[in-house]
């Protein structure tokens, strides 16, 4: 069998330009985060109204903002609090969403039922209302970022994610697995969750895009990580005000926001098309035969019984 | 695991209320080849889904269900599951639907085994191999290792029905395993499952709608009706002298247009007839 494309899933997601692309900003967000735990090029936090506004030289690469900090060092250093937030939005946002969408989806009928008002509920609300009331309480932060982030979109994975189980559950294949002997659990692990992990890590490389944004957002409005951190949302809020006299100093964190929100939504299509074997090479001539034919769940109905009534499918004597 | 014969008595099954399955009863020798007839809804799936205990939540079962020595009706969930895809084996209509799409056919067609039996990494390859040689799957080690939309259709038939027998169940249950295909296709299943029930080792139960197929693989039927068997007995004779009116408009149905008084419309129809009488015969060669 010959198939132009890589056949495994990696050699797929490496092969195609926007999973390149996406895994390649991904690692330079990653190792700059890494970098700066162990050096910068400058201190992130140092002002001095000297250095005010310089531009970029080999001592500050990026130029200063207007209290004379250096934008390199900040950018370097605000990559961590990005990082901290897709992780922590990922972790929190994942699991919300995948417990959600197992109970509300497949669990019994009077668990199902009110977590799916629930959720039409829990949608409703803004994850940034969410977020300024729970600083509110708690005080403003990364953890409140992300656990905001995190609700926020969890209940929106979850939603996705349980119409997904619902329709799959309907398949023939996971009955035939119920014929095979596998316990509902089992089904769950080895049909289930498989077939749903093409829309769930969409669904998450989304959310992970969409927390950077939200947490830029949110310490903009000042909600987010401490003044002492420096973060892109931040750098954002306090050059925004110069954009006319210095519009470079506004460039660089709107431009790692924009890259790296850009990576997650293309790797989210990237990694949808590098998990489905459908996709792995053209599709051969025999996919195409055979309609969608009665399943075996249709036929619970006592309805069509009258004798001698056209069969329900191309049977050979017709 | 090989189990004997099956006695299904008074069984009725309700969903929501509605009575589906009315008090059936019938038996199934060792090795016996049964075959169900009637329409849609007649409950023909159902009897199936009730004998493997896949009924639809809430439905309401009484009556016996006996495999072997053992009583199905009112065993628990954790029970069922070790009957099913040991003793009992499932064939579905919709060879493409049946088989997950995500999974290679080799991992898909040792499932139940694996399920059941410890089997190492090498030992279930070697199985998957046996398996696919067994149903007639030509290039054993390409198909292991496809995908399900890398085969056609009837290959993908024979792999879930590779699945089903893996364990070596003593009850096969095919569900309108030949609908879905086409004519020449629906030959060679249909002498696969043949071949498969042979001995005393495994019984069949082969669904359809289709008198024609029933007649060359079962030894004996039960015409479906509304949740009834209206009639059963051996198969050339419910073909030959049918009793009950339900059977006879299966086999009107069978040999041209339901509607009575109705003439075929064209020559296109009796050439179909023609070659499929021609198939008939030429697997009774």
């Amino acid at each position: 069998m010959t198939r132009s494309a890589p056949p495994t899933a990696r050699g797929r997601l490496i092969r195609s330009p926007r999973g390149l692309f996406s895994l390649v900003v991904l690692a330079l967000l990653l190792s700059a985060a890494l970098i700066s735990l162990v050096w910068l090029p400058d201190d992130p936090n140092f002002s001095s109204a000297y250095r005010a506004w310089l531009p970029p030289s080999p001592e500050h690469w990026l130029g200063t903002d207007g209290s004379g900090r250096d934008l390199a060092s900040r950018l370097i250093a605000g990559s961590r609090v990005t990082v901290l937030v897709v992780l922590g939005a990922a972790v929190v946002s994942g699991a919300i969403g995948l417990v959600l969408a197992v109970l509300a989806g497949l669990g019994p009928r009077w668990v199902r039922e009110p977590l799916v008002i629930l959720i039409d509920v829990l949608i409703a609300f803004p994850t940034l209302l969410l977020a300024i009331m729970l600083a509110a309480a708690y005080g403003s932060g990364i953890p409140v970022v992300v656990a905001a982030v995190g609700i926020g979109f969890g209940v929106a994975i979850g939603r996705v994610v349980r119409a997904e189980l619902r329709q799959l559950a309907r398949e023939d294949y996971v009955l035939a697995a119920r014929a095979a002997g596998l316990s509902r659990w089992a089904v769950l692990r080895t049909h289930l969750l498989p077939g749903v992990a093409p829309v769930f890590t969409v669904q998450l490389s989304l959310s992970m895009g969409l927390a950077i944004l939200a947490e830029a957002g949110l310490s903009y409005l000042g909600f987010g990580a401490p003044p002492s951190v420096p973060s892109w949302g931040r750098m954002l809020a306090e050059t925004q005000a110069f954009i006319s006299v210095h519009p470079a100093v506004v460039l660089w964190p709107g431009l790692a926001i924009t890259l790296t929100v850009l990576a997650f939504t293309l790797l989210g299509d990237a990694l949808r098309e590098a998990l489905d074997p459908r996709l792995g090479g053209e599709r051969s001539a025999a996919g195409a035969d055979a309609g969608s034919g009665a399943t075996l769940g249709t036929a619970t109905g006592l309805i069509a019984g009258l004798p001698g009534a056209p069969p329900d499918g191309p049977g050979v004597d017709r | 695991m090989t189990a004997p014969a099956l006695t299904v008595s008074g069984l009725t099954v309700a969903i929501g209320g509605t009575t589906l399955l009315h008090d059936l009863s019938f038996a199934l020798a060792p090795g016996e080849r049964l075959g169900f007839i009637g329409g849609s809804g007649s409950g023909k799936t159902l009897t199936a889904l009730a004998i493997s205990g896949l009924l639809p939540e809430g439905a309401e079962v009484h009556g016996s269900i006996r495999l072997g020595d053992r009583e199905l009706v009112g065993l628990g969930e954790r029970e069922l599951s070790r009957v099913r895809g040991d003793v009992i084996g499932m064939v579905f209509q919709e060879p493409k639907s049946a088989l997950n799409p995500l999974r290679r056919l080799g991992r898909q067609m040792t499932e139940s085994l694996a399920l059941h039996y410890t089997l190492s990494r090498a030992q279930r390859r070697e199985a998957a191999l046996r398996l696919a040689a067994q149903v007639g799957l030509g290039d054993p080690e390409r198909i292991v290792r496809a995908y399900p939309h890398e085969v056609s259709g009837g290959q993908r038939q024979r792999a879930a029905i590779a699945a089903a027998i893996s364990a070596s169940p003593g009850l096969l249950l095919a569900d309108e395993p030949t609908t879905a295909l086409d004519v020449t296709v629906q030959r060679g299943v249909l002498r696969l499952l043949r071949e498969l029930t042979e001995g005393d080792e495994c019984s069949l139960v082969f669904i359809t709608h289709d008198l024609a197929v029933l007649a060359e693989i079962a030894e004996r039927v039960l015409v479906f009706d509304r949740g009834r068997i209206v009639e059963q007995g051996p198969t050339m004779r419910i073909v030959r002298a049918p009793e009950h009116a339900v059977t006879r408009a299966l086999i009107a149905a069978a040999a041209g247009p339901a509607v009575p008084g109705a003439r075929p419309r064209s020559t296109v129809e009796d050439g179909a007839r023609g070659s499929d009488a021609e198939v008939r015969d030429d697997c009774n060669a």
